[in-house]
């Protein structure tokens, strides 16, 4: 039978529709179109799929247990190497990652994997099957999480399994991380995805302690050392957002997009006054940026009911770092990309709120550290975008609290901590890190292999 | 869940709250505040810390019933609780022998400013507070203030207690009878701040004063509380929330101030309408 070359369309909310809602965009593969899917994948003999995923899922055998109808096998197949595969198979960058290495990709569309995977993740939620308990022995070692993220959460469940007793310490009031406060629920529902997840964990025996600041509530060495804890695990993520520096960044109007992002995820801002914490929005958005988060905040406006949303971004499309089904998604949404463009003001008007961004045209030069074009503005081709809210979203910096009140806990000059490559061990004997404070900004799936390698690390330490 | 031990109306719309957070109340310094959550659909604001007694594992809060979260705070009694109690949160202030030392609190600024006087003494200085405020029946702390401190000046708007004029006053008087101030801290509204900071900078006294700009987490991540100080752009929930405030920006600050306050007025209007209100 030939392998049709494209992948199985994915259906999805109408965009006209969903701009105006917070439902979830994606809805997910039926059971005949997974198992369609599923009988795309050639099961090469040497899989190269594998080769590109952060955490190692064993594609191939999970995939063939969908051919075969064994949803069940096949998310166990799964939880073996990933703890979070609901959010998985909805936020990894696939395209950039398994389905990359696909071999059907090199003539065609690579196999659908990160689909796949959603919908064995989904089907085993929907059964509302129960996870088993991990029976710990008396002397079972005591491991501390510092933030309830995609690697505390991933570095927790695995390390559960090995037969610690692990505590989550989470700063905010709700665990998850960027999982809740910001990843929007149009792309990863809160309750149905992200809290059902977490239970899963929870169900393992982990603890999470909720409004637990590590750094001021205990330190590390004190949870080390009074806690009782044998080894500490620092996932804390990312921290301070980033401003250009530009003048009129602090007049009111003016988002970071974690703020942005927070008040309205975490914090419910889009059912205000119901839920008490504000967000303010004019009419015409301008969002600064042109990752992920930028995607998320610009259809995020929209959903608060801006008439007009722009992305505003210095280099062109192809260098424009958010996923493609992001962007595209976006673009039907209505999202307008002004391309090629740097902002180098935020007007205020008499008040002190912001009318607009000034702006200069862009082109590209010669090619950077980085690889990518660098751009150049363009001389006396300035002109102001008309907005009334402007959303940066140009990356974070680490969080200082653990790296200020933790003696011997090395970090680099921008303030990340430093951990080994491989183990991921720190400076400090016992203390391990990973995810955003060590790599910056980053990705969820690349935050969990992180929290995967480091329990790895962790086992090996404690079983010395 | 957090215990509330004792509440108290100091004066109309002003409240002493105790709360249970032992392990808060083990680690807080002078200078530190707390983020809470009265309930699910409620919003994080942040208080500072007035007092913290590691026996009892209790916190004090002093609060103004101003905007839907303080209204809905004040609505919980005894044997309540607060659902999010996050702390203690930012840089504790700087404690050491300083010499002589004013510290100036004005309406329920007074409250945060207690815990540096006492820090402030018993670190060997020379303490005085200055209290200010509209008028006499409002003035709280008093008696606390004067167990831990070496001389109270108090000011009232109206001059029915102490001198009749602003904290400013207080300052000037203290000066005009020739006492050498070698620091001076100062905690309440934006623009008393920015009075005394006014005031000191031609008298070169170094001046401290505490930030409490609009904050959602509180812990380093949203970016909502920043500030320029010396031109620089810093978060108040980490790098402060006490600043030298000779560098501080308060016209940017009392811009950033305004942002929310139509939906300060919806919010509270909602509280007062769904009954939750006092």
């Amino acid at each position: 039978m030939a392998v049709s070359m494209k992948k199985h369309e994915m259906p999805a909310q109408d965009p006209k529709v969903r701009r105006k809602n917070f439902n979830e965009v994606a809805l997910g593969y039926d059971e005949e179109t997974a198992v369609a899917e599923a009988n795309r994948c050639l099961h090469c003999k040497v899989p190269k799929c594998m080769e590109g995923c952060p955490v190692q899922v064993h594609i191939p055998e999970f995939i063939e247990k969908i051919k075969t109808r064994e949803f069940d096998e096949a998310i166990s197949i799964i939880k073996e190497t990933n703890s979070l595969p609901a959010v998985c198979g909805r936020v990894c960058p696939q395209e950039n990652q398994c389905e990359k290495h696909c071999v059907l990709g090199i003539k065609g569309e690579s196999v659908a994997i990160g689909r796949l995977e959603r919908f064995a993740a989904d089907t085993f939620m929907l059964k509302n099957k129960e996870v088993q308990p991990i029976k710990y022995a008396d002397d079972a070692k005591k491991v501390a999480i510092i933030g309830a993220g995609p690697a505390g959460l991933t570095c927790a469940g695995d390390l559960a399994h090995k037969g610690y007793k692990v505590t989550i310490f989470e700063a905010l009031h709700k665990a998850g991380g960027v999982l809740s406060y910001g990843i929007p629920e149009f792309r990863l529902p809160k309750d149905k995805v992200v809290a059902r997840e977490i239970e899963n964990i929870e169900k393992l025996g982990v603890k999470i302690e909720v409004n637990s600041v590590v750094g001021r509530l205990y330190t590390v060495d004190e949870l080390m050392e009074e806690e009782g804890f044998s080894a500490v695990f620092i996932g804390t993520g990312a921290g301070l957002p980033r401003f250009q520096g530009i003048p009129g960044e602090n007049l009111n109007g003016v988002y970071s997009a974690n703020e942005f992002l927070t008040r309205c995820n975490l914090m419910k801002a889009y059912d205000f006054p119901n839920n008490l914490t504000p967000i303010t929005e004019g009419k015409k958005v301008a969002v600064i940026g042109g990752g992920n988060v930028a995607m998320d905040a610009a259809r995020t406006a929209l959903r608060l009911g801006a008439d007009e949303v722009s992305i505003v971004y210095r280099r062109s499309m192809q260098e424009l770092p958010a996923r493609r089904e992001e962007v595209e998604h976006a673009k039907e949404e209505g999202v307008d990309f002004k391309i090629l463009i740097n902002p180098t003001e935020v007007i205020g008007d008499d008040k002190g709120w912001v009318k607009g961004l000034k702006c200069v045209r862009m082109e590209l030069g010669e090619a950077d550290a980085s690889g990518r074009r660098r751009p150049k503005a363009i001389e006396g081709s300035e002109f102001t975008l008309d907005v009334e809210t402007v959303i940066v979203a140009i990356g974070t910096g680490p969080n200082p609290i653990i790296s200020n009140t933790t003696k011997g806990l090395d970090t680099d000059n921008h303030g990340h901590i430093i951990a080994d490559e491989k183990t991921l061990a720190t400076s400090k004997p016992g203390v391990y890190a990973g995810g955003d404070i060590v790599t910056g900004a980053a990705t969820v799936i690349l935050a969990m292999g992180a929290g995967r390698t480091a329990a790895k690390s962790i086992d090996e330490y404690l079983k010395k | 869940m957090f215990k509330i031990l004792s509440k108290k109306e100091a004066s109309p719309g002003v409240y002493f709250m105790e709360v249970e957070a032992p392990r808060i109340a083990k680690k807080a310094k002078a200078g530190q505040f707390i983020v809470l959550r009265v309930d699910d659909n409620g919003e994080r604001i942040p208080l500072t810390i007035a007092d913290y007694n590691s026996e009892s594992g209790s916190v004090l809060l002093v609060f103004q019933v101003i905007g839907a979260t303080t209204t809905e705070l004040a609505a919980l009694n005894v044997g309540d609780s607060i659902l999010d109690f996050v702390g203690p949160l930012g840089q504790p202030s700087e404690i050491k022998n300083f010499g002589t030392v004013a510290v100036i609190g004005g309406g329920i600024g007074v409250a945060p400013t207690y815990p540096i006087a006492k820090a402030m003494k018993e670190a060997g200085n020379k303490v005085i507070a200055i209290m200010g405020a509209k008028t006499k029946d409002i003035l709280i702390m008093e008696d606390k203030m004067r167990s831990v401190v070496d001389e109270v000046v108090i000011t009232t708007d109206d001059g029915s207690y102490g001198i009749k004029g602003f904290v400013t006053n207080g300052i000037q008087s203290l000066v005009d009878r020739g006492e050498k101030l070698d620091q001076v801290t100062a905690i309440g509204p934006v623009i008393m701040m920015k009075s005394v900071v006014d005031a000191t900078r031609d008298l070169k006294i170094k001046t401290v004063v505490s930030l409490n700009p609009v904050m959602v987490d509180g812990t380093g991540m949203c970016g909502g509380c920043r500030v320029m100080v010396d031109g620089k752009m810093k978060f108040a929930c980490v790098d402060g929330p006490e600043f030298d405030g000779h560098k501080v920006d308060f016209k940017d600050l009392m811009n950033r101030q305004k942002m929310y306050r139509d939906e300060e007025t919806v919010a509270k209007d909602h509280i007062c309408h769904i009954g939750l209100g006092v």
